[in-house]
């Protein structure tokens, strides 16, 4: 069983940037085929100033450390027995190629069903840019698989 | 195409729907990358084994990522207010995963005209994937 004096645990904050070509990649690799999000000029078109982050994609980029499953860890949770439950975003404004976005997590609930055979994670993460404006909240819910 | 706007989307009315081609494990090799999410339970059968998984699957957010191509293609992101699902089954290799949504409830929130959807990513059987709701703002 995860202790539960984890909850609240605050995770050291991180920035990543959000790279052109990486999205183009997540475009490719997501079917993607909008030019939007491909083509400068057409992401121009469309308001934005250069190629827009797509809804999922802040989720990514939470990744971008050098341990990113370091929560894991931390918790004593192997990576093989998890699996994703939920996930909510909440939008702020849309991010494009070029900013930088600071992501501030913190393990906000564990708890367990099924006499502890599932135990749940509950994480929440605030991502704002440069001006310390809010991009959007993220809220993932990590199930364990005990059993 | 006339943007779509408050007064002329209904309750019931539904987003055309998305089908992708089959998850292949090149799809999952390229969504590891680009996402950066390199858990071997996607993309290393012999990790996926050893943790009682008899193959590797999909990645939870890569049909994410299909759901919202089925949302901005519906409207601009930026219309997008808030985004949630709930994954309800694995998605193995070979599926194609099919993403609906309807609208559900018309509403006023935050001083904005929004609706909110019903949406859901199915596999070839039919089987729910993932199933949750989006609020889109609306002028």
């Amino acid at each position: 069983m995860i202790d539960r004096k984890h909850i609240g645990l605050e995770l050291p904050p991180h920035t990543a940037e959000i790279e052109k070509g990486r999205l183009r990649f997540f475009a490719k690799a997501t079917g993607q085929t909008d030019p939007v999000y491909t083509d400068e000029d057409a992401a121009i078109a469309a308001g934005h100033p250069s190629l827009p982050a797509p809804p999922t994609f802040l989720f990514c980029l939470d990744m971008e450390v050098p341990n990113p499953f370091a929560m894991l860890d931390r918790l004593g949770v192997e990576l093989g027995k998890i699996l994703h439950g939920e996930q909510t975003f909440t939008y702020y404004k849309t991010v494009c190629a070029g900013d930088r976005v600071t992501y501030r997590s913190r393990v906000a609930d564990i708890f367990d069903k099924k006499d502890g055979a599932l135990e749940f994670i509950i994480k929440e993460t605030a991502v704002t840019d440069e001006d310390e404006r809010k991009v959007a909240d993220l809220k993932s819910v990590i199930v364990v698989r005990n059993a | 195409m006339t943007p779509l706007t408050f007064d002329t989307v209904a309750v019931g009315d539904e987003l055309p729907e998305l089908v992708t081609e089959p998850i292949s494990r090149t799809t999952l090799a390229l969504y590891a990358g680009a996402s950066g999410d390199h858990n071997p339970i996607h993309i290393d059968i012999d990790f996926a084994k050893t943790h009682g998984m008899p193959d590797v699957f999909a990645h939870g957010m890569l049909s994410m990522a299909y759901l919202a191509r089925l949302l901005t293609n519906w409207v601009p992101q930026e219309q997008i207010k808030t985004y949630h699902v709930r994954f309800a089954a694995i998605t193995q290799v070979g599926e194609r995963i099919r993403c609906t949504g309807k609208v559900v409830e018309k509403l006023e929130q935050d001083g904005e005209k929004r609706v909110r959807l019903d949406i859901q990513a199915a596999g070839d059987n039919g089987e729910i994937k993932l199933a949750g709701d989006a609020v889109i703002a609306l002028l």
